[in-house]
């Protein structure tokens, strides 16, 4: 195998399958700690998450929102730019869905209804994202803190929005009205159910179709238009790609704008899909679990799915384990997906100096 | 004569590129010692090997007659050798005197060190005529004042030896004379000076020995006073062997590229072209020779429209560009022109992308690539085959990652991609820097037959040999300035390096005469 394969493998399984194997080693070693038996405790994690039809459909529900996030991370990143305003993005996609909704003829199909509350979603989730992005093109503010500080911005807005504007007349929880059932995205037990398979009852809805499209959707704009090579070429070169008469400020901006955009598709799933009205904190983790899930995933949609589908899992199995261990709370599931973020995000090439001296050396020039 | 610096058989490799090879340099104690060689020389490597920032592969170095071997530049300033780098190290919005003790602060407590550091400094500024306002922060001065702060802060740290690389790259001509002022003050307390430069004048000017460098070797070593600056420049450019292209009459056509009083500055505000004037018609090959850095890069990236146009004006078949009427590359590509970059991997090329998306780097927007949104990739794969194919790029492999062909194959397909688009003006830069000679030969006729299709060809080389046997005009770019035209049958090597080094241009109007180079031609 030449070099350049080896690398390619190192790069896109064996490492993240060691980061994750360490994240798991040292989730073990924390409930050996507080005499949890770690395989017992696996077992459980497992089962949660696939042992029933509805821990699959949480499993697969949570899944959605980090594709979508992680979708968001990928597009920037390939780009050159580190979007880590997917929370706020998220957030601000959810109100632009909801505000839709309530705006149109409660009576109006659900054809065009919910393709019209997708469309909102992605148009403000999109422009929350483009104004770190023109600041980062035309003023040069750097992009990884207006991001951060945008996600700010958003928690604060929506603290007001839902409590001063939006907020259900005579209630005292700060969430609106239900919507209009036209505006529902199905279940996807109901929809099972049509066809005669009977599932238990979970959150899991249609937005996961649209996070599969979005994923082959994100492979074509990639990797087979001219607009994701301009993309590509930016961020793996910004001056070829000048001299290739791409413009790189356009190009941060629009990069950045379909990033906000799949942000705010976690809008849908959560609201459209689930909780059929908007309320507060519905987005927290996605947004920086997405791009946990984009490295993890190497930036391309295939990798993202999988990715996802690994977060969706802890997410699912963390919740049955502290739900069946007295002594797992709820924090030790966040320790544990952090500990997954860290090994498989912040130290993501922890193992790489390692692994490329013993399985690919460079040969040494001699001439 | 007892040596300051002795370097013997240094070696250094980055990857397959032999940045040092071998070199070996003495440099006497008290003198001012010149380093010259084109970009890429290794002028610098060497210098960052002696200061400890890159450890040689082999060799050895003498400091004042002692072995050493330095792990990090904290070692090289402890044996007595100061750096100022071309970029300065200076943290802007601290003082003079702030700059000075970083990095030797003298304790947890900064008073001490700053009283102690005060009352030498002193010393220093007046001792060697470096006077600058200590308490000033550093984005107050002026460049040549920084310039000065780096210099105190080698000598603060001890300095017996100082390398300055390139260090009037960023001053003004009256800030130059102030630095070498300075440099004679440095020479007469016993202060060792090496200087990095490809400014052949001030070589001339203020060294006492000069060492020559090409491609990573060391090829001279001369006293400055038994030298000239043609000589230089030879050595530096180098002779090869003469390829043999033959080349018929041109028949020059219509003007097809114009530029017109093109003033153009870095966005250090230091002028990089200076009033070029040129015309290049269909059917001629345009030669642009002068020593690397002195214009020709911003030159090709105004023409091109990457830069933008901040004075004078550039004409493309018929369509008037200036400060107002801005172009951009995209748009002078639909006009009809290509460019091959002088950098292939910083500008011609996607290393990491595969050699079919590298191979329409530029042409993303073809219509003949894309089908409605889709850029089909069986199309760009195709275009890039057929590329491979027409300029026997090897490995003909379009999926192979562009980083993988060797220098010569990468060239050839940034050739294929610009040519085979049919432009009618080509701007071409360094199109065999490190191609192999078969390739050489294949590009030389390549750039030939599309003059001999009428196309106007403008040819950026730092090789004399290849501006002489493809040009037929040359013109010869020094700091910026066209210091020279003439038709390529007046021109000689000697010729070219007197112009290129700028030498005659005070008393020996060449420009205007192109005849005088035939007599001294005849007389040589």
């Amino acid at each position: 195998m030449s070099r350049d394969s080896r690398l390619a493998w190192i790069n896109g399984l064996l490492l993240p399958l060691l980061n994750i194997l360490t994240a798991f080693a040292a989730t073990a070693v924390l409930f050996l700690l507080i005499n949890v038996d770690p395989i017992e405790a696996a077992k459980t994690l497992l089962y949660g998450a696939f042992g029933y039809s509805e821990g699959v459909g949480y499993t697969f529900y949570y899944t959605t929102n980090f594709i979508f996030t992680g979708l968001a991370v990928a597009i920037a990143f390939h780009a050159g730019l580190f979007n880590i305003g997917g929370e706020g993005q998220a957030y601000i996609g959810g109100l632009g869905a909801g505000l839709v909704v309530f705006m149109l003829f409660p009576g109006l199909s659900p054809w065009l209804m919910i393709p019209a509350s997708i469309l909102g979603a992605m148009v403000f989730g999109g422009a929350w994202a483009m104004a770190p992005g023109y600041l980062q093109a035309y003023r040069g503010s750097h992009i990884v803190i207006t991001t951060i500080m945008f996600n700010f911005l958003a928690a604060t807005l929506m603290v007001y929005l839902m409590v001063k504007v939006l907020r259900e007349p005579g209630q005292m929880t700060p969430q609106t009205v239900l919507f209009p059932e036209n505006a529902w995205l199905p279940f996807v037990h109901d929809v099972l159910a049509k066809f005669g398979i009977e599932v238990e009852r979970s959150p899991l809805n249609m937005s996961i179709l649209l996070a599969l499209v979005m994923s082959v959707v994100v492979w074509f704009f990639l990797w087979q238009t001219r607009w994701g090579y301009a993309i590509r070429a930016t961020g793996r070169n910004a001056s070829a790609a000048v001299y290739a008469g791409i413009s790189q400020k356009r190009t941060i901006v629009i990069a950045m704008c379909i990033s906000g955009a799949l942000a705010g598709l976690v809008g849908i799933n959560e609201l459209l899909g689930y909780h059929h009205r908007i309320i507060m904190n519905f987005h927290v983790g996605y947004g920086f679990g997405g791009i946990a899930v984009a490295l993890m995933g190497r930036n391309h949609p295939f990798g993202i799915v999988i990715a996802a589908l690994l977060f969706g899992t802890l997410y699912q199995g963390g919740a049955e384990l502290a739900f069946e261990w007295s002594n797992i709370s709820r924090d030790i599931v966040v320790v544990m997906q952090g500990l997954v973020i860290l090994f498989c995000g912040a130290l993501e090439y922890m193992y790489k100096p390692w692994l490329v001296r013993w399985l690919a050396p460079v040969q040494e020039v001699r001439s | 004569m007892s040596f300051a610096i002795e370097l013997q058989n240094i070696d250094k490799r980055f990857g397959a590129v032999r940045a040092n090879d071998q070199v070996t340099m003495q440099v006497e104690q008290g003198s001012i010692h010149g380093i010259v060689g084109e970009n890429g020389a290794g002028k610098s490597t060497l210098m960052s090997i002696l200061y400890g920032f890159y450890q040689a592969d082999s060799g050895s170095i003498k400091v004042f007659d002692k072995e050493y071997w330095f792990n990090d530049s904290q070692q090289a300033i402890a044996a007595g050798i100061g750096m100022v780098h071309q970029h300065f190290m200076l943290v802007d919005n601290f003082t003079v005197l702030e700059n000075v003790i970083l990095g030797a602060e003298g304790g947890y407590l900064l008073a001490d060190g700053i009283a102690k550091a005060r009352k030498e400094l002193q010393r220093l500024a007046n001792e060697y005529g470096l006077d600058v306002d200590l308490d000033a922060t550093i984005d107050s001065l002026s460049v040549g004042l920084q310039q000065r702060v780096e210099i105190l802060k080698a000598l603060y740290k001890g300095a017996k030896i100082l390398i300055l690389d390139e260090p009037t790259g960023v001053l003004t001509p009256q800030e130059t004379d102030e630095l070498f002022k300075i440099f004679a003050a440095l020479k007469e307390q016993g202060v060792t000076i090496v200087l990095i430069t490809h400014k052949l004048r001030e070589i001339m000017s203020v060294t006492d020995q000069v060492s020559v460098m090409r491609q990573g070797t060391m090829v001279a070593h001369v006293q400055t006073a038994e030298t000239s600056e043609g000589q230089l420049a030879e050595l530096m450019v180098g002779r090869k062997v003469l390829l043999d292209v033959s080349k018929g009459e041109s028949e020059p056509g219509q003007v097809l590229l114009k530029a017109k009083h093109i003033n153009w500055q870095d966005h250090h505000a230091v002028p990089r072209l200076k009033n070029i004037n040129l015309e290049l018609r269909a059917g001629e090959v345009l030669g642009v020779a002068g020593v690397s850095g002195n214009g020709q890069s911003e030159l090709l990236q105004v023409l091109s429209g990457i830069s933008p146009i901040q004075q004078g004006s550039v004409e493309v078949k018929g369509h008037t560009f200036d400060k107002s009427q801005q172009t951009t590359p995209a748009n002078m590509r639909e006009i009809g022109m290509a460019h091959v970059p002088e950098d292939r991997h910083k500008m011609g090329m996607i290393t990491d992308f595969s050699a079919a998306e590298s191979a329409i780097l530029g042409y993303q927007r073809d219509p003949a690539l894309n089908q409605g949104w889709w850029l089909k990739p069986e199309l760009v794969a195709q275009r890039c085959s057929d590329l491979m194919q027409a300029f026997d790029v090897r490995p003909a492999d379009v999926t192979l990652k562009s980083a993988n062909f060797s220098g010569g194959n990468q060239q050839k397909l940034i050739l294929a991609r610009e040519m085979e688009h049919n432009p009618d003006v080509l701007l071409i830069g360094q199109p065999t820097r490190g191609v192999d000679v078969g390739a050489i030969e294949f590009i030389h006729k390549r750039i030939l037959d599309m003059r001999d299709a009428g196309k106007a060809v403008l040819l950026v080389s730092v090789e004399l040999e290849e501006i002489l046997s493809l040009s037929d005009r040359i013109i010869v770019l020094c700091d910026g300035e066209i210091t020279g035209r003439m038709a390529a049958e007046d021109a000689d090597e000697r010729s070219l390096g007197m112009l290129m080094a700028n030498a005659q241009k005070a008393h020996d109007p060449l420009s205007q005469q192109p005849s005088q180079t035939q007599e001294q031609e005849a007389q040589a």
